[in-house]
């Protein structure tokens, strides 16, 4: 059959029909539908958080799903695990694929199952001579017995693509697969996803890039948290059409930020650039205002923030705190200027997780608590007191170790040791990630009042109506650059979502 | 700045977790572990005095406490170390080396006694330094470095004197190492050792900069983003190692009258095993100087009491190896089980990717 020929139904290869799971109290799939069609390409579109990731692991058989139909072939599929999905002939392309560098490519390849010769002594110019058909199947020239050491990304996932046809992969999931690619490497990468098309593989392509998805797939369908919302022939569609169905909802009340008068300029971030990582990041941010740095994730909005505070490095371009420059690499310097970093992962960066609350709540305050070089326990005590009461931390004893909390309130001891060194520039990554509506709507309560305060804040949020309800003005980064600043009126879902997806011209 | 409309903030959804109180329990039980070598300190003098012929006399006590010098001495830098994650392996090697150079220096130097030993504890912190740049500087694990310093700076102790011993130190000066204190049978040696005990405690326990290093050994990203310099402290801290080391090899050398190339070998051993048997964690973040003084205490009385009773060195090395042993795998038990736990609250709690 053609792919794409008008009114061709061809029997779905693979079909997920009302899959649901769950995390906790967090639902990442209700219900969703998709239907793979062999010689098609499907693209699987959705915001940050839209419950794409959870799909691609249910369908590599990472996850169960809690409820819910899978067929291949018109039969029931059950995947116990990844072993079980690659016997079904799913294979899944990662964005970075993780060979073993020090392995050959056919060995990469040939993993676990090795043609043997005698003694179950490895057959190594079998595997070779297999590698080397398999890339001439795929048009593609890579030596099979260099290391994998040294390959291009872009060469990584054709090494993938080859393992998966030497599993006789019928389903092809790649995720984000040229997020990474120079254009070069995209057209090569697609026209192998077309030849395997035309063999009758089925193509689940997961992308942010509209060009890509309307360039390459018959189909798209659009996911929005974690809910399926349509399924359409790629011909039906425009991009406007698909931007307004990913973020399609309300902009909800929860989130209040409150008119406070501007102030002086406090942060000033002038031509910030680290190589790879973001070029050329200009903005200010004033007391009593907040900006979010909006963004799909991988954008580089976290990394500019760390950069900022001194964590990283960056290898030109100056940050200002209230005027003065802020040496760069050096967080300590930052807090000491009146800056305060609430870092993105929790557990990992923001709390020493087997520390008790009190030390966790007081560490960054540690020298400011400190009597002629002496902390006495009295003064760390008092002072965790005073911050867990006003945010409300639920607790049993300060000495608890902070693991025993939930993550809510793991969350509000962050703010609490954060906020503890009374900062005149907070930058906040994420700060409602994976905490209850109660505690999230504590925290923009609180965000609002700092501000208010005279407080400069930079919030980064990959929540879209998290950024449109309490952000003063809307910095959108796309791949490393800020390429749109909209104010607070000009800021909808829609242009947000247009920018983060690098359409449009830039700022 | 005031936050006090914070007040009014609606009450939060979140709780406590029901957990939480049999995490408390298990983390009491961890924290008991210097009662339970405090314990086992007492048992072991009771029994040795008892059982053990001229343990319970003052000259025992005396020859005890002196042995005990180096030992606690070196335990002190070593225990801030091994609760930031890292260990000081070359430690006896910086001892060895830093006894010949001091034999060397009085053999050949022709500078009075008084400065040879600022020298030799400053060339002991330049020692010091060189693990902590490989560490540090080029982040190498401690593990590897100081294995690595271990074999050299043993090496380098045979090369400033070769086979010989230099034993010609004033008498005044090595009957003052092993001089006791008026009308006790307690080395005067001690005194210094004790102060040392309290500043270390002190820096460990009530200054910013301990707070750091409890929570470096936990988790260094969280504590760079506290704004700690990880590793500038850990730089420092190995400094300091050396400079312990020099002081122990001035020690050394006078109490035995006697710079040789093979001083204090295998001492290493002894003073890890007396930090973990004190409680801290091998991993980072755990522990006291309080259990590390018992477990030093503890360690030497054995060792004390086991070579009074004519047993052979052979066998005091597998007692050390064994209490190694057994404080880390102890510890680690009890850790497993409290992960696990926190494991099965984590599973309930992952949230969508």
């Amino acid at each position: 059959m053609s792919p794409g020929a008008p009114g061709a139904e061809s029997a779905p290869l693979l079909e997920l029909d009302g899959v649901t799971k769950s995390f906790g109290a967090v639902a990442a799939l209700r219900g969703v539908h998709l239907a793979l069609h062999p010689g098609e390409a499907h693209a699987l579109v959705g915001e940050n958080g839209a419950g794409k990731s959870t799909l691609v692991k249910t369908l590599a058989g990472a996850h169960a799903p809690d409820s819910g139909r899978m067929t291949l072939d018109g039969r029931p599929l059950q995947l116990r695990g990844p072993a079980d999905a690659r016997a079904a002939g799913i294979a899944v392309i990662y964005q970075e694929p993780t060979l073993f560098p020090d392995l050959t490519v056919a060995e990469n390849i040939f993993m676990g199952r090795q043609p043997l010769r005698g003694l179950r002594r490895i057959d190594t110019r079998a595997m070779n001579r297999d590698a080397e058909r398999l890339f001439e199947r795929l048009g593609v020239r890579i030596d099979p017995a260099r290391p994998a050491r040294g390959l291009s990304i872009a060469d990584q996932q054709l090494v993938e693509i080859a393992k998966a046809l030497s599993f006789d992969a019928r389903v092809l999931i790649m995720d984000e697969p040229t997020a990474a690619l120079s254009g070069v490497e995209v057209e090569r990468l697609f026209a192998v996803a077309r030849s395997l098309c035309e063999r009758g593989a089925a193509v689940l392509f997961i992308s942010h890039r509209f060009d890509e998805v309307f360039d390459l797939c018959q189909r798209i369908t659009v996911l929005r948290d974690g809910a399926w919302v349509s399924s359409d022939r790629t011909a039906d569609l425009t991009v406007d059409e698909v931007v307004r169905r990913m973020v399609g909802r309300e902009v909800s009340s929860l989130y209040p930020k409150q008119d406070a008068p501007l102030r002086d300029t406090l942060l000033e971030v002038r031509g910030l650039s680290r190589a790879g990582v973001f070029s050329d990041v200009s903005f200010s941010v004033r007391g009593g205002e907040i900006v979010a740095l909006a963004g799909l994730v991988g954008a580089g909005r976290s990394e500019v923030a760390r950069a900022v505070f001194g964590v990283d490095r960056y290898d030109t371009g100056e940050v200002r705190v209230a005027g003065r420059v802020l040496p760069p690499g050096n967080p300590g310097k930052a807090i000491a200027a009146g800056m305060a970093l609430v870092p993105e992962d929790r557990r990992q960066q923001g709390l020493v997780m087997e520390l008790s609350v009190e030390r966790n709540a007081t560490l960054a305050r540690r020298r400011a608590l400190s009597r002629l070089g002496l902390l006495l326990g009295g003064a760390e005590r008092a002072e965790a007191r005073r911050w867990t009461r006003r945010l409300q931390v639920k607790t049993a004893r300060l000495a608890a170790p902070v693991a025993t909390l939930s993550g809510g309130n793991q969350q509000k001891v962050v703010l609490a040791k954060w906020l503890a060194t009374e900062p005149r520039i907070l930058i906040i990554d994420e700060p409602t990630r994976g905490i209850d509506v109660g505690t999230k709507a504590e925290v923009h309560r609180l965000l609002s009042e700092l501000a208010g305060e005279g407080l400069a804040i930079l919030m980064i949020s990959s929540e879209l109506p998290e950024v449109l309800g309490m952000a003063d003005r809307v910095l959108v980064m796309h791949e490393g650059r800020v390429v749109r600043e909209l104010p607070r009126g000009e800021a909808d879902e829609t242009s947000v979502m247009y920018a983060a997806t690098g359409q449009g011209a830039t700022a | 700045m005031a936050h006090d409309s914070l007040y009014a903030a609606p009450p939060s959804l979140a709780d406590t977790e029901p957990e939480a109180g049999r995490l408390a329990g298990l983390r009491g039980a961890l924290g008991s572990w210097d009662a339970a070598i405090v314990a086992a300190l007492v048992v072991a003098v009771l029994l040795a005095g008892l059982s053990v012929p001229n343990f319970a006399t003052g000259r025992n006590a005396q020859f005890l406490l002196l042995d005990l010098v180096p030992l606690a001495l070196l335990a002190l830098p070593m225990t801030l170390i091994v609760i930031t994650g890292e260990i000081d392996l070359s430690v006896a090697s910086m001892v060895g080396l830093c006894s010949t150079l001091m034999g060397q220096l009085w053999l050949s130097s022709g500078l009075s006694l008084e400065l040879i030993c600022v020298l030799v504890v400053l060339l002991g912190a330049a020692l010091g330094a060189v693990n902590g740049l490989f560490v540090t500087g080029f982040g190498l694990p401690s593990l590897a470095v100081t294995i690595g310093t271990l074999a050299l700076y043993r090496g380098l102790s045979f090369v400033v004197l070769g086979d010989q011993a230099v034993a010609d130190f004033p008498a005044s000066w090595t009957a003052a190492a092993v001089q006791t204190l008026p009308g006790t049978s307690i080395p005067a040696a001690v005194v210094p050792v004790l102060l040392l005990a309290v500043v270390f405690g002190i820096v460990l326990h009530a200054t910013p900069v301990g707070r750091a290093l409890y929570a470096m050994g936990n988790n260094d990203e969280a504590a760079t983003f506290a704004g700690v310099s990880v590793p500038r402290t850990k730089f420092w801290l190995f400094v300091v190692s050396g400079a312990v080391c020099g002081l122990v090899g001035v020690f050394w050398t006078l109490r035995y009258a006697s710079a040789r190339g093979d001083n204090a070998t295998g001492l290493e051993l002894t003073v890890v095993t007396a930090v973990l048997l004190g409680g801290v964690s091998i991993f980072g973040g755990r522990g006291g100087l309080l259990g590390v003084v018992a477990g030093v205490l503890l360690l030497g009385v054995l060792r004390n009491a086991l070579q009074l009773a004519d047993v052979d060195a052979n066998a005091l090395t597998i007692v050390t190896g064994t209490l190694l042993i057994v404080s880390v795998v102890l510890p680690n038990a009890v850790a497993d089980v409290r992960a696990r736990l926190h494991r099965r609250r984590q599973r309930a709690r992952l949230t969508a990717s």
